[in-house]
């Protein structure tokens, strides 16, 4: 198991090191430049900014000077906003993004895992067909959509739930949690009802009803463990996507995360943040990707001995 | 898994219910009680030093937080003392004295004095600052040869300290603007001590301006920063004038999505918004005590032609397409009257300026022009582009505008649409056929808006070239004995301008928002200047004239 870790440790570390490669020169390819405004400037005002921000030198020095600050873990300071360096944005972000992320996932889980359970149970029928049906629109159906709407019923029309905002006004977290969480909640619901059609059909399943255990306590005690993995799996991917994708969402509820600045900071040419983002993100996609795998074979016994194997 | 997920349901229940109940009293209540102004500011501004921001949220705060020697008076936008409380001109427009008032204070209570003047020009023009508003000082001798690094010692631009109350300025020649330019953030005084204490005088990045460490001028003192969520600032007990000021706070929200930005001031989480989405005006104007306001801006939409390309190297290629365009017709669709047809460059009443109109839609003389340029009923006419930055609004305009092309002139035009720093990029290289702009004065006067037309000035961007139109806004007019001589010559120049149509001008902007009606003293001008110091919330505002919610 650990030489296991191991190994998928040292793998990433040239994907990221591609990443870094790739973003620096990408950005630095794309028309215009971080200093380029509307009001045309100075060339010596350009060229004083530019040497504050070690443009002025040879594009590999660029390069591996910045790979020195990685080093150090410095991402350097932010080109949109002076005064703040990238580490310090994202540190502001950060948490905004992952308690978003947390409670969007426990709405996508208890939703999706519930109706995907249900839908399984009694296949073809209206039990199934129903709940998977709002699963198939709850994918389709984007989050600039379904926000804009959540917010319309409970913000505007019924003024149950504050439209905006993230922890100044009690309730503001849930809309944003059910809309980031939804689109999740389809994709759980429908990896839940799979893998739970497969397990319930497993031999083990017929000698548990075959022992006389109640229906409930077959589903709940040797269905879920088995039918569940599927999701366990889709898990960690998910939280990093939620991570990264979170800016539709942020932006229209008006949330301080770090979606926001991720995607301002490529509109805006914002080159270090552009690449702290980039690196931040990459590197915990690949590490929840390592953790789902792990988990996944914890819970998976066919899985696991063949790590003891290894 | 299942002890979790019982745990779990009743306890997101339970939570959901407790919080769902908002009913209670809503910012603008609670705000209108306490004296607090909640305010819809755009977006997150990039810093509060005035010699490092650019932008129209950064300057919503920096003039909170800091004054100028002179501000502009809301209602009049003419010069009122602000640090300097009262100055002398000389005869020939070229020696500005200001006495600074006794009574003005640093927010540590520090007085300000007139060598933090110069050492904050000193800060303001230095080439290693990198500051993008430098050039609003140039007008003082020696200003730019120093940005430039043509002179060496600040000794030799003309700001000098006569004595600790006393600001000598001299210019290179008479400005009659120079005063609102005292009302620009990047002349504004900033403390030297404060700055040199978290770094040397030229950093960008230092955190002089974070909460606990700025030193500021103006009515308000920072009290809190909370990124991307919203800066709070509180009443100054410092400021000279603190006895005028009402307020006691102001919450700025970085509101970037209009729509969200909307939902928000129907909620009574802000008093005023920044803008308004142009979908909603119509709904908004159709209401009875409306909360929408819209106003004249100092600013005009237009086109820019690239003169140097085929077709458009023809101006009657140029004066055909400006009078195919039926501006009436756009602005009153499209735009839903947010915005006023425009002929020329300078918006009308700039400051008692009027500029030429010389032309008007008339599709025949169009038709015409187009057929002497070798175009009859658009046969021959070759592959054209126009490009915009992207955004909803301006592709609408984009379509309107393809379309009467189309309808008047039989011609085709592409569109096509860029990112922003593509299309900033493609604007600033003159690689385009067509190109969407817009220009937002930064002082009121015709000068502002006729000297980017200047040979290579660096907002040309159409490769217009006229020796006499330089010699016009470079030197007659700033030699000029009065007003109306100067506006003459103004006239004049743009009438030239707009003969050779390098920019097809489409309308003039306007301000708008949504504001709330306990809001008073928040008067609406041509530059969207907000004077905070004047503004008060009426917690007894007529009760009966509550906003209909526009649904």
């Amino acid at each position: 198991m650990w030489r296991f870790i191991g190994i998928r440790l040292l793998q990433a570390i040239p994907v990221i090191l591609a990443v870094i490669t790739v973003t620096f020169f990408l950005v630095r390819v794309a028309p215009g430049g971080p200093f380029s405004a509307e009001k045309a400037v100075l060339p010596e005002v350009k060229a004083a900014l530019e040497a504050q921000y070690r443009l002025d030198l040879p594009l590999f020095q660029q390069y591996t000077a910045y790979l020195g600050d990685l080093a150090q873990g410095e991402f350097g300071p932010s080109f949109k906003y002076p005064g703040r360096s990238v580490n310090e944005l994202i540190g502001a972000g950060l948490p905004v993004t992952a308690e978003l992320g947390f409670y969007a996932l426990l709405v996508a889980v208890i939703i999706g895992g519930l109706a995907g359970v249900i839908a399984a149970l009694k296949p073809n029928t209206r039990q199934d067909y129903i709940p998977m049906t709002v699963a198939m629109i709850g994918i389709c159906m984007p989050s600039f959509l379904l926000g804009p709407l959540l917010v319309l019923i409970f913000g505007i029309y019924l003024d149950w739930l504050p439209v905006s905002g993230w922890g100044d006004i009690p309730g503001d977290k849930i809309l944003p949690a059910i809309t980031l969480g939804s689109a999740y909640a389809a994709y759980i619901a429908r990896l839940s009802r799979a893998g739970m059609l497969e397990v319930m059909s497993q031999d083990y399943i017929r000698t548990a009803r075959a022992k006389g255990l109640p229906e409930w306590q077959v589903v709940v005690k040797h269905g879920l463990r088995g039918g569940l993995i599927p999701v366990v799996t889709f898990l960690g991917p998910a939280f990093a996507g939620l991570l990264a994708g979170s800016f539709v969402v942020e932006t229209i509820f008006q949330i301080p995360g770090l979606g926001r600045f991720y995607v301002q900071a490529a509109f805006n040419r914002d080159y270090t943040m552009i690449l702290g983002t980039t690196v931040f993100l990459s590197t915990l996609i690949v590490l929840f990707n390592l953790l789902s795998d792990i988990l996944a074979a914890w819970m998976n016994p066919r899985l696991r001995a063949q790590f003891g194997e290894q | 898994m299942t002890p979790i997920f019982r745990r779990l349901i009743p306890l997101l229940l339970t939570t959901s219910f407790l919080t769902a109940c908002t009913g209670g009293e809503s910012n603008v209540e609670i705000g209108n009680r306490e004296g607090i102004l909640h305010f819809g500011n755009g977006s997150e501004p990039q810093g509060l030093d005035p010699h490092v921001v650019t932008g129209v949220p950064e300057n919503k705060l920096v003039r909170a937080l800091f004054e100028g020697l002179a501000v502009k008076n809301p209602w009049t936008l003419e010069p009122e003392p602000g640090v300097a409380q009262s100055w002398d001109i000389s005869e020939d427009g070229t020696v500005y004295t200001f006495h600074i008032n006794p009574e003005a204070k640093w927010s540590n209570g520090e007085p300000i004095t007139a060598s933090d003047y110069v050492w904050s020009w000193n800060r303001a023009l230095h080439p290693a600052m990198g500051n993008q508003y430098a050039y609003m000082l140039f007008p003082v001798v020696n200003a730019e040869a120093f940005a430039r690094r043509q002179v060496e010692d600040f000794a030799d631009v003309g700001v000098k300290a006569l004595d600790e109350r006393t600001l000598q300025v001299t210019l290179n020649a008479p400005t009659p603007y120079f005063l609102q330019l005292m009302d620009h953030y990047s002349t504004f005084a900033v403390h030297p001590e404060t700055i040199l204490k978290h770094g040397a005088m030229t950093d960008r990045y230092t955190k002089w301006t974070r909460q606990g460490n700025m030193v500021n001028s103006g009515p308000f003192n920072l009290k809190e920063w909370l990124l991307n969520r919203r800066i709070v600032v509180e009443k100054s007990d410092t400021y000279w004038d603190r006895d005028k000021v009402r307020l006691n706070g102001v919450v700025y929200y970085p509101t970037e999505n209009l729509v969200s930005e909307e939902r928000m001031f129907r909620v009574g989480q802000l008093h005023s918004t920044a803008t308004v989405p142009l979908d909603k005006i119509p709904v908004y104007q159709a209401m009875d005590n409306s909360p929408y306001v819209q106003s004249p801006y100092l600013g005009t939409y237009f086109y820019l032609i690239n003169t140097k390309r085929k077709p458009m190297n023809d101006v009657r290629v140029r004066k055909a397409l400006s009078l195919a365009i039926d501006r009436v017709k756009l602005t009153d669709t499209v735009l839903q009257k947010s915005g006023y047809p425009a002929y020329s460059i300078t918006p009308p009443d700039t400051l008692g300026y009027n500029p030429p109109k010389l032309f008007d839609y008339d599709p025949d003389k169009a038709r015409q022009l187009l057929a002497d340029a070798g175009f009859p009923d658009g046969e021959g006419w070759p592959e054209v582009e126009l490009i915009y930055n992207t955004s909803e609004d301006h592709r609408k305009i984009a379509v309107a505008l393809q379309q009467m092309w189309k309808d008047v002139l039989n011609v085709h035009v592409i569109i096509s649409n860029q990112e922003w720093k593509v299309y900033l990029d493609s604007v600033d290289t003159m690689n385009f056929d067509i190109a969407r702009r817009g220009w937002i004065g930064d002082y009121v006067d015709p000068n502002n808006f006729l000297d980017l037309y200047i040979t290579d000035g660096g907002n040309n961007n159409t490769g217009f070239a006229d020796p006499r139109y330089d010699e016009m806004i470079l030197n007659l007019a700033p030699q000029a004995k009065s007003r109306e001589e100067r506006y003459r010559i103004f006239y004049e120049a743009e009438t030239m301008l707009m003969e050779q149509m390098p920019i097809l001008p489409i309308f003039t902007y306007t301000n708008k928002k949504l504001l709330h009606p306990s809001v008073r003293d928040m008067p609406s001008n041509l530059m969207d200047s907000l004077n905070l110091k004047y503004v008060w919330l009426d917690p007894n505002w007529d009760s009966n004239d509550k906003m209909e919610n526009p649904q």
